[in-house]
């Protein structure tokens, strides 16, 4: 049996019974990743003997974390020079939460830049390879998650969501992606990105895997004034009921221009099924849709241009050699550290927070922010849960899109609201382009209701084959 | 033009980051671009509307001042590039 190609709930009913062994599952990704990773890159950070140590020594199951989550004394880089060498002091939260439960740390995955991107394009370690076709990429900035478990070279894998990074990736690949509620996971020792969008979430191989994986890292947490103070259900027993009479709104904002014709079609075709498994769906109207991409592109870059101002080679990774004074040592510093797409936000963000151009940009997409939330808050009042594409068009051509920023940043055009109004979002499979790439559906909910996505997500993978296809490596 | 190369190079110098001419020239094309979409916001109407910084309902958060153990200071000064004791060590600061 390869156990890599099982979910995280098969293998628990297996370690259960005493028929395997943790250390059976981790000689099994080894294997995996020895065999794959070469082409795939997919893993940046990754020591062979301390995974076997740990597996020894461990009842539980492996989990990949996102390159931006610090684990003390390992490799935290956020995949960019300026954090070379960084091994953080402490534990983030939900290492720690999942230390508790005896999961196994394998390793450090791939991802954009300080999650700068939506093709995992901008690493400084290089792309990863989309599983599907390797000429193509696997989406981002949580790419090497979304990747390394499809690939099977990972049961599953946490990435972190600010505009999208682990919905679409994982819609890019195959797999399912779940970004939580603002709030309901902890993000103390999360490398900031945008402090009012950043969420850590998971990239699994079934919905269930999902549900299991959000009830261990989410819950309250002091050391996050933004973690919400609320409850921690166990949706992994709700998510099996059925899904009869629920309201679902399609929003037909989502449907026009620019979305590929392939992925429309599967798109369509899931929500005809989720009707016939009992859900009744509607159309709805998100009037301001289209002013979310140049909305998230101010405040996601002018929170980063703020959040990044402490990598200045004081106090951790590079610092550049050849100054004399400060200010030279912070400026040549940060010249030679971040890549071409870290600069281009940082400069953005700060222009758009600079005296005489906050009004009309920053403050501006702050105010165009309330009336997307409000779309939302609408929806929602009739609507149990809301269900679109996950990304526009299919995985993309390595190099495709980086000499053009602002057509990579509309990759995000489907993912970016649910940041924006705080809600949580999950992708699941569903169905091929006739070029046989995997498609996603996007399955929008209420504020701490995973419930009732995870719920037609389960419901709605169940009744279809697509997440039990994996590409052929 | 929705951003010029002396505006780029002005929000550069803010953020602390050394351009080249090269770099000047194509990030002022590319943010240029960008700002242009952006500039889609203008034709609503926001003079009414109260701005979302953050989507949740909570303002401050307190808690007790109670002094707990953290870090100690060789552990947080272990990742610097320059250090002297537990002190992180930088290029002077005052010119002469």
């Amino acid at each position: 049996m390869e156990l890599n190609k099982l979910t995280a709930h098969e293998l628990r009913g297996l370690l259960d019974k005493g028929d395997i062994s943790s250390i059976d599952i981790s000689n099994s990704i080894l294997g995996a990743v020895e065999k794959k990773d070469k082409a795939l890159n997919a893993i940046v950070h990754f020591d062979r003997e301390k995974v076997i140590e740990r597996s020894k020594a461990s009842k539980g199951l492996p989990i990949f974390i996102k390159d931006n989550i610090c684990v003390k004394d390992e490799m935290t880089t956020c995949c960019s020079k300026i954090l070379n060498g960084f091994k953080p002091p402490y534990d983030a939260t939900v290492i720690k939460k999942l230390l508790k439960e005896d999961f196994i740390l394998m390793g450090k995955t791939n991802m954009d830049e300080f999650a700068f991107g939506s093709s995992t394009e901008s690493s400084c370690y290089g792309p990863t390879k989309n599983p599907w076709d390797m000429e193509r990429i696997p989406g981002g900035s949580s790419g090497g998650s979304a990747a390394c478990v499809a690939a099977d070279e990972a049961i599953f894998a946490l990435g972190s969501d600010t505009g999208g990074s682990i919905r679409q990736p994982a819609a890019l690949c195959g797999v399912v992606g779940l970004k939580p509620t603002y709030g309901r996971v902890s993000r103390y020792g999360l490398i900031a990105f945008a402090s009012s969008l950043d969420q850590i979430g998971t990239l699994t191989k079934d919905v269930e895997d999902a549900a299991l994986l959000l009830k261990v890292i989410s819950g309250h947490d002091s050391m996050d004034s933004t973690s919400a103070p609320v409850s921690v259900p166990d949706h992994s027993l709700k998510i099996k009921d059925d899904i009869k009479g629920l309201k679902i709104g399609i929003p037909q904002e989502y449907f026009g221009q620019g979305l590929d014709s392939d992925v429309k079609n599967c798109v369509l075709k899931a929500i005809e099924k989720i009707g016939q498994l009992g859900a009744k769906c509607e159309k709805v109207n998100l009037p301001h849709t289209e002013y979310a991409v140049a909305v998230y592109y101010i405040i996601a870059t002018a929170e980063a241009s703020s959040n990044l101002a402490r990598f200045d080679g004081v106090q951790y990774g590079l610092r550049a050699k050849d100054a004399k004074a400060i200010i030279d040592m912070y400026k040549k510093t940060r010249a030679q550290g971040f890549g071409d797409e870290a600069k281009r936000r940082i400069i953005l963000g700060t222009f758009a927070l600079s005296s005489g151009y906050y009004d009309a940009y920053y403050l501006r997409a702050l105010k165009v922010r309330t009336l997307i939330k409000k779309d939302f808050d609408d929806a929602f009042r009739k609507f149990d849960a809301i269900v679109t594409p996950t990304s526009p068009t299919p995985a993309f051509k390595i190099g495709e899109r980086t000499q053009d920023p602002l057509t990579m940043y509309l990759s995000d055009i489907f993912t970016i609201s649910a940041n924006l109004a705080g809600i949580p979002g999950v992708s699941v499979p569903c169905g091929f382009t006739k070029e046989n790439l995997p498609v996603g559906l996007q399955i929008l909910g209420r504020p701490f209701d995973e419930e009732t996505i995870l719920k037609i997500a389960y419901n709605y993978e169940q009744a279809t084959e697509w997440h039990k296809k994996r590409p052929d490596l | 033009m929705a951003i010029t190369k002396d505006t780029v190079k002005y929000a550069a110098n803010l953020a602390r980051i050394e351009l080249s001419e090269k770099e000047l020239e194509h990030f002022t094309g590319q943010l240029d671009r960008v700002l242009e979409y952006v500039h889609k916001l203008e034709g609503l109407n926001v003079e009414k509307l109260a701005p979302t910084s953050h989507v949740m309902d909570i303002k401050n958060v307190y808690r007790d001042d109670i002094v707990k153990e953290s870090l100690p200071a060789s552990e947080a000064i272990k990742n610097a590039p320059a250090k002297e004791g537990d002190l992180f060590k930088v290029q002077k600061i005052i010119e002469a």
